[in-house]
């Protein structure tokens, strides 16, 4: 048991240093199920089923054809056994029959059985990626109510240094400091936090309590700082790195501590004020940290508790760091009074990662996105998205539209455009038709080159593997996203151009 | 790039001729269907690569305007494009992957490394008792034992083992490296093929390169034509030195967990010899690393540094990046495409660089990276090298290695003077450092170089030698 646990950690260690042992957890404890074993479905589930998904189900009905890797199986059934093959900790199983849930047919037309699974979905609360390959065009469609994240890994995140408003113990450590009674060699390893801090009161006494705020200003201030810099016997500036730190941050770390609108608008939920016995814990948490923000932390987040590295020594960088990390205790045992208030109120407890919860507060995120019925419906299609994208008639959304055209055309033929070397040229002109009618119908003033039309016929609906694959890991992240409730899913139609290697994500 | 052609105008002409032999080749294919598993001359069953037909037998919008449908371009992906790909780690597996399923069937893998566990969740042709084994030749054998027709030949080799013969005789080259300088060194290699007349060059010996490169949720994908296009070394700024502590803070002032760990491997282990005398430290040895981390661990608790992990000290001691299966299939997916449309002209190449990242919803990125005037490595001009004749050589050997631009790891120094080629400093061979050490503290003129003098220098970055031209500032 141990053994294997071990060998576990090994063969996905590449993968925990990205999402954790948590997040590990979450994507073993998951069942996904693939519709249609593709080369798009195959590569997509190849790539959960490395990492380590712990089941998946495949739904096909189809027989494999010559234009499927050579094997005279059943789709499903071939394609479970080979993906089965690539990680011994996964189970997978298939489904032949055409009948899932809620009795329903599987239809033959891709777009019915989309549009019907996807109300399935929508209803259950079960997340729904719909993907797919069409010549040199990739194309995803993430359907999902509502999704929480709390670890959304930002790239370039600001620091919380609460420079502008320290709290009490910040303030006292700051005042232990005296820079102008030091020796050089303590006076070279104060951190350039200290040092900030120093300088902005003697600022704040020359300028009436107001920080720098332009760049005349935040100029000012640096020179400031390097007048504070230690001169040698000659009266030339010492080599002291701290202070070039100290110069090089004055940038961000004069900012103001404020909450993102992202967040306020997570703040401004209807979910976050109601909470009742069915909240989920993102929201029961959010409102927690909204009730600190308002009664505790005079409209800031709880201190995050860390500090970037810096120059410094050892013991003055772990003390400045310790008064960071107990401030953010402190806030976050009040924001779990806070929680334990709000669930006594509706009789429950929790168990919750409520620490996690509350480093991350700044980086939360909330994705929702539309249902395909609201995309299809005339009532409610996001034309403005559509005609404003296609301002630029080669923007990815030419393709988007190209896409829903050839479904149309299958509605009306039963076949896809230039499936048959003999039809293509006639199969351009009744494709036309399809696009315009499409167009007309949603009422989309926009033209569509023929050059898109000309090249969804000779495409002859083929799925190129190198276009699958690039679907399959973009679909596979996404998946994992969802599951693992961390990084930021898109929202919600990506589509990627392998003609121009280019991509856009549109709201629709 | 593509097959010669040359239409048979007479038996165009000849349209029911045509129209017989369509329909014999009809039947032909019909009763190979038929046959259970009986797969004709070629490994080809029916329906195999329709999905590739629709792209080179018909005529498009977006192809190459030297793009000519017709059956003699998938006759040449299939018998005769010779294509290499560098690396059967995560991108090269994926890329091998991509090629064969693509109508690639002449396919040469190199790599150096053998399989390890933690290959396992993203190096899909390997299985747990493939670990130990040499890469190349356990992906090798797993395509050409699934995909019919395919002819993958390993090379379990360091790309430096072979020379201009060997990468002469491939139409492309993908690589999915990850290091810099092996990437630098392929480089290098396809530019020292390329032939100038009058300053042009012959586009016969231009071999195209697709380079790929991952990490974590990020990626990018490039094609780089040499000679033509912008180099590796052309835009080298995109790839930063990679940036190691302060040893005053390894030694005297950690701070971070990270510094109690390089503490302990750089510091104690020379010291201590924990595993018997000359014995360096092997990352992955499990026993090795356990031991750095126990002593990282003491270290930090004397400075109450805390975060000191198992997994921290692994990812340190062997500079770890983090890894799945997800970008390396989307990166090796875009450089294989890319292989597809140099092959067969079908659609308009990757001009030139796709950047990656699906941190935050899916971002791409697709720009056209210059080519740099006097770049090291593909400019054909000898690099300018500004210095006082009163300068140091061991000034020469820093702006070497610490230039951006140039990033060279342990150059070696040679000039001609009074017609005999000198050398003037050598890192690699211990007795030729020992011998030409002294230069490093002689001035440029006491070494009796001239003003426009020319110097040769070699290094592991590039196959070929770099010529630079000295100018005296003083």
């Amino acid at each position: 048991m141990a053994a294997n646990k071990a060998a576990k950690e090994q063969k996905y260690d590449r993968q925990l240093r990205l999402w954790g042992d948590h997040g590990q957890e979450a994507l073993e404890n998951a069942h996904v199920c693939l519709v249609n074993a593709t080369a798009t479905g195959t590569e997509i589930l190849k790539n959960l089923v490395l990492p380590g998904i712990g089941a998946f189900t495949i739904v096909d009905g189809h027989k494999v054809s010559g234009e499927d890797v050579g094997n005279k199986l059943n789709r499903a059934q071939a394609a479970t056994e080979l993906l089965q093959e690539l990680n011994s900790d996964v189970s997978g199983n298939f489904v032949e029959e055409v009948r899932a849930a809620g009795s329903y047919e599987m239809s033959q037309i891709w777009l019915d059985t989309c549009l019907r699974l996807g109300a399935v979905l929508w209803n259950a609360e079960v997340p729904f990626l719909v993907c797919r390959t069409y010549g040199l065009v990739g194309c995803m469609r993430l359907v999902v109510r509502e999704h929480t994240v709390v670890e959304s890994h930002p790239d370039n995140a600001l620091e919380d240094l609460r420079l502008d408003q320290p709290f009490t113990e910040l303030k006292n450590h700051i005042d232990s400091y005296d820079l102008d009674s030091m020796e050089k060699k303590d006076h070279s390893h104060t951190p350039w936090i200290i040092i900030v801090a120093k300088f902005l009161e003697k600022w704040y006494s020359e300028h009436n309590f107001q920080m720098p705020k332009n760049y005349k200003e935040k100029e000012a201030f640096r020179e400031l700082l390097r007048q504070g810099i230690l001169k040698n016997e000659n009266g030339a500036p010492e080599d002291e790195e701290n202070f070039d730190e100290a110069i090089k941050n004055v940038n961000t770390a004069l900012n103001a501590t404020k909450i993102s609108s992202t967040v306020e608008d997570i703040f401004s939920c209807d979910l976050c004020d109601n909470i009742t016995a069915q909240t989920p814990a993102f929201w029961v948490m959010a409102r927690a940290v909204r009730d600190f923000v308002r009664d505790d932390g005079n409209g800031i987040l709880p201190v995050r508790g860390t500090i970037p590295d810096m120059i410094a020594d050892s013991e003055k960088f772990i003390k400045l760091q310790n008064v960071y990390r107990e401030k953010a205790l402190q806030d976050a045992s009040v924001v779990s009074k806070h929680v334990e208030s709000l669930l006594q109120s509706v009789g429950k407890v929790h168990g919750w990662h409520l620490n996690n919860f509350i480093t991350n507060a700044a980086f939360l995120r909330v994705v929702r996105c539309r249902s395909l019925e609201e995309e299809y419906s005339i009532e409610s299609v996001n034309k403005d998205e559509i005609t404003s994208c296609m301002d630029n008639p080669d923007s990815e959304m030419v393709l988007y539209l190209m896409l829903r055209s050839i479904d149309r055309f299958y509605q009306q033929h039963s076949h896809y455009p230039g499936v048959y070397d003999y039809q293509v040229e006639e199969d351009i002109s009744r494709l036309k038709v399809c696009v315009n009618s499409l167009l007309q119908e949603y009422g989309l003033s926009v033209s569509v080159k023929d050059d898109y039309i000309h090249e969804f016929c000779r495409c002859g609906s083929a799925e190129p593997h190198t276009v699958a694959a690039f679907l399959g890991g973009c679909a596979a992240q996404e998946a994992i996203k969802i599951i693992t409730q961390q990084f930021v899913p898109f929202n919600n139609t990506f589509i990627y151009n392998a003609m121009t290697q280019t991509s856009a994500t549109f709201q629709l | 790039m593509h097959c010669g052609k040359a239409w048979d105008t007479e038996s165009m002409a000849d349209g029911d001729e045509l129209e017989k032999k369509r329909r014999k080749i009809e039947a032909l294919s019909e009763k190979m269907a038929v046959d259970e598993g009986h797969v004709a001359c070629g490994g080809d069953w029916d329906g195999r690569w329709n999905h590739l037909k629709k792209f080179l037998e018909r005529s498009g919008p977006f192809t190459l305007p030297d793009f000519e449908p017709g059956t003699e371009t998938l006759q040449f992906l299939l018998e005769t494009c010779k294509i290499l790909v560098i690396g059967a780690g995560g991108l090269g597996c994926e890329l091998l992957k991509n090629l064969a399923l693509s109508g690639f069937r002449n396919i040469h893998v190199v790599d150096m490394d053998t399989i390890d566990i933690s290959n396992l969740n993203r190096q899909f042709l390997f299985r747990s008792k493939d670990v130990g084994r040499p890469k190349a030749e356990v992906a090798a054998e797993f395509v050409n034992s699934r995909v019919p027709g395919c002819n993958v030949t390993p090379h379990c080799q360091k790309i430096q083992d072979f020379d201009e013969s060997f990468y002469r005789k491939f139409h492309i080259i993908v690589c999915g490296l990850d290091s810099v300088i092996a990437r630098r060194w392929m480089n290098g290699m396809l530019i020292s093929l390329l032939n100038y007349e009058n300053g042009v060059v012959d586009q016969s010996t231009i071999i195209p390169l697709i380079d790929g490169g991952t990490e974590g949720f990020k990626g990018n994908a490039r094609v780089i034509l040499p000679g033509m296009t912008a180099c590796i070394d052309c835009t080298l700024e995109l790839y930063p030195p990679q940036i190691n502590f302060p040893m005053c803070t390894i030694a005297s002032m950690p701070r971070l967990p990270e510094h109690c760990i390089e503490f302990a491997r750089i510091l104690q282990w020379p010291k201590e010899e924990p595993f018997g005398d000359g014995v360096s430290l092997d990352g992955d040895n499990p026993e090795h690393i356990q031991w750095v981390f126990m002593k990282a661990q003491e270290r930090a608790s004397e400075f109450n540094i805390t975060g000191v992990t198992y997994r921290l000290t692994q990812g340190v001691v062997k500079r770890v990046i983090p890894a799945v299966a997800s970008t390396n299939a989307v990166i090796a997916a875009a450089c294989a495409t890319e292989a597809f449309k140099i092959a067969t002209s079908a659609y308009v190449t990757l001009n030139n660089y796709l950047v990656f990242s699906d941190v935050d919803g899916l971002y791409t990125y697709t720009f056209e990276a210059e080519r740099k005037e006097n770049c090291s490595a593909c400019s054909q001009v000898p690099q300018d090298l500004q210095f006082s004749s009163s300068a140091k050589l061991q000034d020469v050997l820093q702006y070497l290695t610490e230039s951006t631009s140039l990033q060279m790891k342990s150059p070696a120094i040679t000039t001609t003077l009074q017609g005999k080629n000198k050398t003037l400093y050598l890192q690699t061979v211990a007795s030729i450092e020992e011998r030409t050490r002294p230069n490093l503290c002689k001035t440029l003129k006491e070494l009796g170089l001239a003003d426009g003098q020319e110097l040769a220098v070699a290094d592991v970055t590039t196959p070929q030698t770099v010529l630079f031209k000295l100018n005296f500032t003083s």
